[in-house]
């Protein structure tokens, strides 16, 4: 993949002529292009490239002239609070709608309920971003519409939802993200339930005699969260992928704003960069869904521990 | 007898369908004393786990009790309030699937849903209540219950699942179990040996017993008395004896000629013709008038209830016993 936006970004165009001043003399850009190595043949630039990633350098900022690596990380705890937050309004407000809809699948309730996941699926982010500005924050005047509030240090852990203005600035950005998510975990959750409610092993339960509290939260959500957690969990790289458009709208300073920035400027090693850590990330994230699952379900821990 | 723990008077439960109401159950009466087992024989269809649903009281959607009774020792149970159900339910009425793989939940272990069966009942402490699963899985003839509570159902064979759950229905001692077909997906010593722990509890504690099944056999084997029922009827009950040696109803004989006997080898075994009819379209009179080899224009009329005893009867113009062999009432 290094490859392809390597020489892709390459074709698109030159990079610098968003460095220098319009009125820079021809021996001014020589200088820039021989400072940024631009002036070697392009497969050796690649090849310059990757010894350089094998040692964990993936290189500098055209624009910024620090490492690509920093500066991303820089803007990383911004897109993962805005991703964490996102998915836990998913579980929040989806596990609860979800199981609602699964339980009195005939109420009107649970009707609206369905559809709005519908609307929520179909209706594109960016546009629902916009409305959500326009009435929140133009119209009511209630939130802000831009922007990271104030952070605060807790446990190690710098974020803006230990602060009252960082949440503020927090909450529309995130309810964003997490609309689709939040689609996608209420059809999960009513699915499984409607399922769920029909097995056996449910009737037995209520056959002992037990409250619905207990049948509902223990013998039927054990069981269904295992696939909920599983969809999650590899939805999670979607929620940072997908950030860059609710980033962009909010202005919210993340990875993702940065990327759209860094491909506009044509920052070649800030766009390779930021590729690379999601694909690692994505292989993470895989990793820990694997290890969630087995802890969830039994079934897999015996096979892995018999041998 | 006196001390009938469960009285069903004309009980009717019905599925509300989008092609009209389905009389699962269709005015059964049937009554078990204390210490008894009473075999519910029929074909699949039937009706016979809607008529255990029914006492339970966990008949879903679209489904309700319509008309009828259930007495409980002597409480009514159609019409109770679902709090007052609960408390009955696991307690002092308990039920066993048929399916041992579906009915103990994948994810929890043994002795998380073994406790919450006593506890959801009593207040116990725990160590008690986990004494108590230890006792119960020893009568069932689980060797080692202390490694087993700890595992989860997966790990377990499918004849010891189902001791598992013969052993929670057993946990409360309650008065009454019904056993929905539960040896049916097991192999036939597994089958016999549970048969036979199962007895043995039911004539320890004083448990009535309602042993579901369509296999004549293993209902011969277990149970006192038996009824036989066809679309959502019973259309006959005696003890063992009467109905197995000396049936009435053509359906029971049929039933018992689609048996597999050691007397009878070499001779193949006969098969009720037709099939189980669709309860949403039955004959008029008899329901089983269009699979009978005696029917005629008599049985155009649904035939009455021909009482010997309170618990010996049958539905039927023309039974396989000649009338003067008992004294007809009716
Ligand atoms: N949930 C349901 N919805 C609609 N109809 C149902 C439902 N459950 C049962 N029935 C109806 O009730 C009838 C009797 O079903 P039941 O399960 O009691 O039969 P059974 O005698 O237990 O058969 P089997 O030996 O196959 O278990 C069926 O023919 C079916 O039409
Ligand atoms: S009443 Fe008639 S049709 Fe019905 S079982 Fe008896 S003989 Fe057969
Ligand atoms: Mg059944």
């Amino acid at each position: 993949m290094s490859v392809l936006v390597f020489f892709g970004l390459n074709i698109i165009g030159d990079p610098v002529y968003m460095l220098v001043s319009p009125d820079a003399d021809q021996e001014d850009i020589d200088r820039v292009i021989r400072n940024l190595g631009l002036d070697r043949p392009i497969l050796e630039q690649y090849v310059l490239f990757v010894k350089g990633a094998l040692q964990g350098d993936l290189g500098n900022s055209f624009i910024f002239g620090e490492s690509a690596l920093g500066l991303i990380s820089r803007h990383m705890g911004a897109t993962l609070e805005l991703a964490f937050t996102a998915l836990f309004l998913a579980i929040a407000i989806g596990i609860p709608l979800g199981l609602y809809a699964g339980l009195y699948p005939n109420r009107m309730s649970s009707r609206v309920i369905m559809t709005s996941s519908i609307l929520g699926f179909s209706l594109p982010t960016f546009w629902v971003g916009l409305m959500m500005i326009l009435i929140f924050s133009v119209q009511l005047g209630w939130l802000p519409s831009t922007g990271r509030g104030d952070t605060a240090t807790f446990l190690g852990i710098t974020s803006s939802i230990f602060t009252l203005n960082g949440l503020s600035h927090l909450i529309l950005p995130a309810a964003n993200l997490a609309l689709l998510k939040v689609s996608l975990v209420i059809r999960l959750t009513r699915a499984g339930t409607r399922e769920g409610m029909q097995q056996d092993y449910i009737k037995f339960a209520r056959a002992k005699g037990l409250s619905t509290t207990r049948v509902v939260g223990v013998h039927l959500l054990k069981n269904i969260l295992i696939p909920i957690v599983t969809v999650l969990g590899l939805e999670f790289g979607s929620l940072i992928a997908f950030s860059v458009v609710t980033e962009t709208i909010f202005a919210w300073p993340g990875m993702g704003r940065l990327l759209i920035e860094s491909i506009l400027q044509l920052d070649r090693p800030v766009v390779v960069a930021y590729l690379m850590i999601i694909v690692a990330l994505f292989v993470v994230i895989n990793l820990l869904v694997d290890v969630v699952y087995s802890i969830l379900d039994p079934r897999v821990r015996l096979k892995e521990q018999g041998k | 007898m006196t001390d009938k723990v469960l009285v069903t008077k004309d009980l009717e439960t019905v599925f509300s369908m989008r092609d009209g109401d389905a009389k699962a159950v269709n005015g059964v009466s049937l009554s078990v004393g204390r210490g008894e087992v009473l075999g519910l024989v029929g074909e699949s269809g039937s009706g016979k786990s809607v008529t255990g649903f029914s006492i339970i009281g966990l008949v879903d959607a679209p489904g309700r009790i319509a008309k009828g009774s259930i007495k409980f020792q002597g409480t009514e149970l159609v019409g109770m309030s679902e709090n007052d159900l609960r408390a009955l339910r696991g307690n002092r009425i308990a039920m066993i699937f048929q399916d041992p793989m579906m009915t103990l939940n994948p994810v929890l272990r043994i002795d998380t849903q073994m406790l919450e069966a006593i506890l959801a009942h009593r207040k116990m402490p725990r160590a008690q209540a986990l004494a108590r699963c230890r006792d119960v899985l020893n009568l069932v003839g689980i060797a080692a219950p202390e490694e087993r509570l700890k595992t989860y159902p997966h790990e377990l064979s499918g004849g010891m699942r189902q001791r598992v759950a013969i052993a929670i229905a057993f946990l409360n001692e309650p008065d009454l179990i019904i056993a929905d077909e539960p040896t049916t997906a097991l192999d036939v010593t597994i089958q016999a040996q549970i048969i036979h722990e199962a007895q043995k509890l039911c004539r320890l504690t004083g448990t009535a017993m309602i042993w579901i099944t369509h296999d004549l056999a293993v209902v011969a084997g277990i149970a006192d008395r038996i009824a036989v029922m066809y679309a959502g009827r019973i259309v006959e009950q005696g003890t063992v004896d009467e109905v197995i040696d000396t049936p009435a109803h053509p359906y029971t004989v049929g039933l018992l000629g689609s048996v597999p006997s050691a007397n009878k080898r070499g001779v193949p075994l006969r098969q009720i013709p037709g099939m189980t009819p669709n309860i949403l379209s039955l004959p008029v009179g008899c329901p089983f008038r269009e699979r009978c080899s005696r029917a005629d224009e008599m049985c155009q009329v649904e035939p009455s209830r021909h009482v010997v005893r309170e618990d010996r009867d049958w539905f039927c113009h023309h039974p396989h016993i000649a009338p003067d062999t008992s004294e007809a009432t009716q």
